[in-house]
């Protein structure tokens, strides 16, 4: 009995010295989390002592945001896409990063030529570069889909689709399906016209959508066969492909990339390790690291080189990447600013259309 | 009131009052002896009081103030260290010099611009912009992309704005701009019925494709009215077998109703997507029989089918309980006596059991419409697009679009809604007719 209590002292002590010293990283979940805990967490933890503890949210943009507006920050360091990035900066809601706290890359290269251009802005620094794709079941369809007007077509490919309950990437696709060149899209975004006629698109299949929410959705639906095809992000696709040797292919035609990245909240309660975790986890080992867990590109240039076979050791992961060479041919990049603005609008309106 | 002493004979022409020992007058020693016991008595429900005044009270006093009061148009926090500073204050006082439907002038372009400078400066154009665009759509861009501009604006400002977007001359836009400069509004209850105000002030409807909370109140009605119709239908004879079956047997079947209902609401959701979803158990089980072919799987769930039955399921024993309690008592001999005076089965229980059950029915109902009324994770989970309700939508303003003034209007409407129909219930049926176990 003595010793239990003695036991529980000691314990609870501990954990009062470490409640100093720990650091809540909120992501995506899944396949996703998994390759951060162990690109970052583990060997931060083993390096500085300090807990990381991980969290999970469909889009932390959302907790965030609502976190910081009723004051009640819980929250360390949040991984978000770009636009929200731009967005929760340009509202306050987030602390700036002083860039020079980043470490350079190994040969000297200051962060700001090391980084992908745009992959460092006022409150964020980018660790991965990902994409939107969609995805299909080898043994679902009869023949094999090989571009986003396939998605559409239901003719040709029958069966359900999968797609993110959200108007962010899902018009873009429409259009580019409707025969929109990749470069035009978002200026035909900025015309009622063009959202007009990216609903019209999505209307002629939407009575077979299943909408999805969490990253790890797609893949647990195209497994399941409740969906022909799906949008995903591409990681997700990967790693149950080839990680867990489900039949999946993807698409590459039409895909959107975009940035994940690293903020902290305003009011953040333990901001000096938030800013003591990003320093760490962005430098060039760390992301090259994470590329080996999933598919998605580093966000350094110098982390390229280091970028190597997938953890089961065979896998190369160059192709698999959104920004290598073949992946490229029809793709648009993620129009940070148009979303920054007019998020709010086209999710209203995507809502009413939702419900009609 | 053993201490009270009569110092005068009861019947004293006098008239002289009644005291106790130490002189009081005995009217009010009685009445501050029975004040200690009420305060004490007091006391003792104090805590539960406060409980239901903090948790409950409050809240909704809160909820229903935030329904019709959102001053992001006048005033910004710092989130960081939580200092307020009024914003938007030289347009405000140019609206406060001219009256409404006034053109607006180069002095009402140049307060914009001024505005739009502070706002820069505080990063607190996002919330303008997106507080405008509550009333008019469309326009939260108009605001940061003006206010990252809006440093190089030089004189005259009214072209230089229009410049950076035609869209400053819209006067819907000014209109609401007028309305948001007072933080008190009722527009948030125009925009939860579909219904907003033109450039002259005037209720109109939304445009059709933005058209959604009405269709959804009326389905969220709709759909409860008929989970309530399931439940009371599925629940009125199982609760009539376990009030009929002797103790020992009604208990194991008792447990059965009860288990479902210890389990977690998520759990019975997803169990219910592994039995209807198209590759799911009901699917392949009726494709191995040959009912439907492999490419005719019927869609169950993701939808209002698959809505209603995981509602009807979960909120099955919300009905069988109440129903249960009140049949339980009932004594099977008035049956009886009304079969052996000549009635028929029917006529047995419609004239003689069934009016005795009305108690539990209407407690049974009332609990599962209200509960079905409010529901939010199971039609999220399954709901997919048509099965959504309005719940849903509240969550969507709560979590994501974070226009809390909006979420709590539509709320505030649908707590009304609720209490409409509890008033309705006890005029027809008489609340102290409720037996709810």
């Amino acid at each position: 009995m003595k010793k239990t209590l003695i036991l529980t002292t000691a314990l609870t002590g501990f954990a009062f010295a470490a409640s100093a010293q720990e650091v809540t990283v909120m992501s995506w979940g899944g396949a996703y989390t998994k390759s951060q805990v162990e690109a970052y967490h583990k060997p931060f933890m083993a390096e500085t002592g300090i807990t990381v503890n991980s969290v999970d949210a469909d889009n932390p943009a959302t907790p965030i945001k609502a976190q910081v507006e009723a004051g009640n920050v819980t929250v360390d360091v949040a991984d978000v896409e770009y636009s929200d990035a731009i967005r929760l900066c340009d509202e306050g809601l987030l602390e700036e990063i002083d860039h020079s706290m980043l470490p350079d890359a190994p040969d000297g290269t200051s962060p700001q030529d090391d980084f992908i251009e745009g992959a460092l802005t006022d409150c964020a620094v980018a660790n991965i570069v990902w994409s939107t794709v969609f995805a299909y079941n080898t043994e679902n369809v009869t023949s094999a889909p090989d571009s986003i007007d396939d998605f559409f077509n239901l003719v040709d490919y029958p069966g359900k689709r999968g797609m993110r309950k959200s108007a962010k990437a899902n018009l873009e696709m429409a259009l580019m399906a409707d025969g929109v060149p990749a470069a035009e899209v978002y200026d035909l975004l900025e015309t009622d016209e063009g959202v007009d006629r990216a609903f019209a698109k999505l209307d002629t299949i939407k009575d077979e959508i299943v909408w999805w929410e969490a990253g790890a959705q797609p893949p647990q639906l195209l497994a399941d066969g409740e969906v022909v095809m799906s949008t995903a992000y591409n990681g997700r696709i990967f790693n149950a492909a080839i990680g867990e040797g489900q039949p999946f292919e993807i698409v590459w035609d039409g895909q959107i990339m975009d940035f994940d990245l690293f903020v902290v909240p305003r009011g953040a309660p333990n901001k000096e390790e938030a800013l003591q975790f990003i320093a760490f986890s962005t430098d060039t080992q760390r992301l090259a690291d994470q590329a080996s867990w999933i598919s998605y590109g580093p966000a350094r240039k110098s982390s390229g080189a280091l970028v190597g076979k997938f953890m089961d050791g065979e896998t190369d992961m160059a192709p698999h990447m959104p920004t290598a060479e073949a992946n490229l041919e029809n793709a648009l990049v993620n129009n940070f600013e148009f979303w920054a603005d007019r998020d709010t609008e086209l999710s209203e309106r995507f809502n009413a259309w939702l419900a009609q | 009131m053993a201490d009270v002493s009569l110092t005068s004979p009861i019947s004293a022409p006098t008239g002289a009052a009644l005291t106790t020992a130490d002189g009081k007058p005995l009217k009010a020693a009685l009445a501050s002896a029975q004040a200690r016991a009420k305060r004490r008595a007091f006391f003792l429900v104090l805590p539960l009081l406060l409980f239901v005044l903090i948790t409950f009270i409050v809240p909704i006093g809160q909820m229903l103030h935030r329904s019709v009061h959102n001053n992001s148009f006048t005033e910004h926090r710092d989130f960081g260290t939580n200092e307020r500073t009024p914003i938007m204050t030289n347009l405000g006082a140019w609206f406060d010099e001219n009256p409404a439907g006034t053109e607006p002038d180069e002095a009402a372009y140049a307060a914009l611009v001024a505005d739009l400078r502070g706002l820069r400066e505080l990063r607190a154009q996002g919330q303008v912009g997106t507080r405008i665009n509550y009333d008019v759509s469309g326009t939260r861009s108009l605001f940061t992309k003006s206010a990252r501009r809006a440093e190089r604006l030089e004189p005259p400002f009214k072209e230089a704005l229009l410049d950076v977007d035609e869209d400053w001359a819209d006067p819907e836009l000014w209109r609401a701009m007028r309305d948001a400069s007072s933080p008190y509004t009722l527009n948030f209850y125009l925009a939860a019925v579909d219904l907003t105000r033109d450039e002259t002030g005037a209720v109109v409807q939304v445009n059709e494709n933005r058209r959604v909370y009405v269709t959804l109140f009326i389905r969220t009605l709709l759909l409860s009215a008929l989970i309530t119709g399931l439940c009371f239908l599925l629940g009125f004879p199982v609760a009539h077998l376990l009030a009929t079956l002797p103790l020992r047997y009604s208990n194991l079947l008792m447990i059965l109703v009860l288990l479902p209902f210890w389990t977690s609401l998520l759990v019975r959701t997803t169990s219910w997507i592994v039995l209807l979803q198209s590759q799911g158990v009901v699917n392949d089980t009726m494709v191995a029989l040959g009912i439907i072919g492999d490419d005719g799987r019927v869609q169950m769930i993701y939808n209002q089918i698959g809505t209603i039955i995981a509602m009807t399921h979960i909120l099955l024993p919300f009905m069988v309980l109440p129903l249960y309690s009140v049949m339980r008592p009932i004594d099977p001999s008035y049956v009886r006596a009304a079969r052996s005076l000549g009635a028929s089965s029917w006529t047995a229980f419609r004239r003689v059991y069934l009016p005795q059950t009305v108690p539990g029915i209407g407690a049974g109902s009332l609990l599962v419409f209200i509960l079905a009324v409010g529901y939010y994770i199971t039609p999220a989970l399954v709901g997919g697009s048509s099965g959504q309700l309005i719940s849903n939508l509240i969550a969507f303003h709560m979590q994501d679009s974070l226009n809390w003034s909006l979420a709590a209007a539509l709320a505030s409407l649908l707590l009304g809604g609720v209490l409409i129909l509890y008033w309705l219930y006890d005029r027809l049926v008489g609340i102290d007719n409720l037996k709810l176990g």
